[in-house]
């Protein structure tokens, strides 16, 4: 007969093969890992802890009630970490599921810790929904808890399955959404719901599939191939994170960029309307094997990532001139404004690499309200007290010139490359604001053309980045290929800026 | 057959392929004039132009069909 101790241990090893064998194929075939393998390739092999592994353990088919919690290391850093069981009523929340996931995120917060949700989960049991839906403690705490917990410590999503229905919200709450093509997706009504209730008929995939909310909706972070793809990232971002929002991020080994900096004037070219690559200047500045970009396939006008500098992480804003010539839109202000203030959050220094024609204008981007996303921007970058250091490489016109942390939004320093030139508007457009009656006046298109052009030397000669740099506007000019050497020197002296509150009161009321 | 559609505001001032071209990602298609500055328009697909539905100087808004490819 078995002894009280083999009985539990049989318990145990039966709640660890997760749901029933027909399930657990059904997963497979999908091309899914089991949650249990997923938490494996994810966490360092020990230390482990598993609460309520016994979860609804007396009833069949229903191990650990489709969730399992667990609290483990990363690379030797405390994490906690929900995984939604599929093999379990398809990771749906019945009432201990729910619990649970409070219970971690309760957990998470009290030890300051990052929290980490791998998502594959139907949603509620509409079969237990007033157990899990409407209470205290039901599924809506889950949310609530999530918006408390945003900015004091990581929350990390991974998409590895479906993320439905009013279950969608979790991964929204969460810093970063990593999701896995063809797997992963959420949605607030299946397509099935939309055929019944508007009659709309769309695949899943345009519905909330992993590439359409990676360059689409701009919902997605970062789009991946694979569920190991996936878990890595997870740790790769965290790489640039502190646990909570009172410590520092963490420091790493020192490495020279992928490109040398000796030939980046080469890649700036020097007339302001020549389109060029951004990532070019990027990865002479940074550490090699350092970055980690954020909406990489949307509104990549604009370019967010992380990366190290001298082995320090920093968090970069820049405009890429070679997408829609750079000029910011409604998606690319709220692609900077979410970036910005997700790396104040957690005391990761700014740098911005400004060349920029300005926010886009005209009636389409007006009726989205260019003026509204252009506020949430410079809202963003107005609240963030980490240390920042603005570049100007090239242009910077009109609000842009705010908008990437100019002088009047409190950089610790405004550099400008001797390509720099920053004025209201571009020569054309203020010759053409000025001078637009004489030049009608004019009419000859020769005198026309050679009236333009002087003007436009003489404008040029007005907004000279010397003249600027005489008066006290920008901190330094540096030369291009100094830039990182002056960079590197410049975070070290700021980077013990105290940070306090700098206004007593509750919050700012921010333009969404 | 798919429609491209232009991804800003503004006035074309090129064209670069016409009909019967093979096209490639990262091709030029148009330089569009707009902001007070020339920025090009690249192909993300593979294909054949059928239809070239702008000419210079119209003004093309964002999301227009610009061109149909094969």
């Amino acid at each position: 007969m078995a002894t009280k101790g083999e009985e539990l241990k049989a318990i145990r090893e039966k709640v660890l093969q997760m749901g029933p064998e027909r399930h657990r194929k059904r997963v497979k075939e999908q091309g899914k890992l089991l949650c249990r393998e997923r938490l494996q390739m994810l966490l360092d092999p020990d230390p482990v802890i598993e609460d309520y592994l016994l979860a609804n353990c007396l009833e069949e088919e229903l191990a650990a009630d489709g969730v399992v919690t667990v609290l483990g290391k990363i690379n030797g850093r405390d994490v906690a970490v929900m995984a939604n069981d599929f093999t379990v009523k398809a990771g749906s929340w019945g009432e201990r599921t729910v619990e649970k996931i409070v219970r971690l995120q309760e957990t998470a917060m009290k030890l300051r810790i990052p929290i980490i949700y791998l998502v594959d989960s139907a949603g509620i049991r509409i079969t237990d929904q007033i157990f899990v839906f409407p209470g205290r403690r039901h599924a809506g705490r889950i949310f609530h808890l999530q918006a408390l917990m945003s900015g004091m410590i990581p929350q990390i999503c991974v998409l590895c399955g479906p993320s439905a229905a009013g279950g969608a919200y979790m991964p929204t709450f969460c810093d970063i959404i990593i999701m896995v093509d063809k797997i992963g997706s959420m949605y607030l009504g299946s397509p099935r719901l939309a055929e019944v209730t508007i009659g709309e008929k769309v695949s899943l995939e345009e519905m909330g599939g992993s590439r359409m909310h990676c360059s689409v909706s701009g919902l997605g972070d970062v789009f991946v191939e694979t569920e190991e793809e996936a878990l890595q990232m997870v740790k790769d971002y965290l790489s640039y994170f502190p646990q909570h929002c009172f410590e520092k991020p963490p420091v790493y080994e020192p490495a020279e960029p992928e490109k040398p900096i000796d030939d980046i004037e080469k890649v700036i070219p020097e007339n302001q309307n020549v389109p060029f690559d951004m990532y070019e200047v990027i990865w002479r500045i940074i550490d090699k094997g350092s970055w980690f970009e954020m909406k990489k396939l949307w509104a990549q006008e604009v370019i967010t990532g992380f990366a190290r500098l001298n082995g320090k992480p920093i968090g970069i804003i820049a405009n890429q001139p070679k997408v829609k010539g750079g000029v910011l839109f409604v998606d690319s202000a709220d692609k900077a404004c979410r970036f910005i203030r997700l790396c104040d959050a957690f005391n990761i220094p700014l740098l911005y690499l400004c060349d920029v024609p300005g926010f886009m204008i005209g009636s389409k981007v007006e009726r989205e309200g260019i003026l509204r996303h252009g506020a949430k921007m410079l809202y963003a970058v107005s609240e963030a007290t980490v240390p920042k250091v603005s570049v100007i490489v090239r242009k910077a016109y009109g609000a842009g010139l705010y908008a990437m942390c100019g002088p009047s939004h409190e950089p610790d320093a405004c550099l400008a490359l001797p390509t720099a030139m920053v004025a209201v508007m571009g020569p054309e457009a203020a010759v053409n604001a000025v001078y637009y009656n004489k030049i009608m006046e004019l009419k000859d298109p020769k005198e026309q053309m050679k009236f333009r052009m002087e003007k436009q030397e003489e404008y040029k000669k007005d907004v000279d980045i010397y003249k600027l740099a005489a008066n006290l506007i920008v901190e330094d000019m540096v030369e291009p290929h100094e830039l990182r050497k002056e960079l590197i020197k410049r975070f070290l002296f700021y980077e013990n800026k105290p940070r306090e509150l700098r206004y007593p009161k509750r919050h700012g009321v921010m333009q969404v | 057959m798919a429609e491209v559609a232009c991804p800003m505001a503004g006035v074309v001032a090129e064209v670069k392929v016409q009909p019967g071209d093979s096209i490639e990602p990262g091709q030029e298609l148009l330089i569009l004039e707009s902001m007070k500055m020339m920025i090009p328009f690249q192909s993300e697909t593979n294909g054949v132009v059928k239809e070239v539905k702008v000419n210079v100087g119209d003004f093309v808004n964002e999301g227009d069909v610009v061109l149909i490819v094969e």
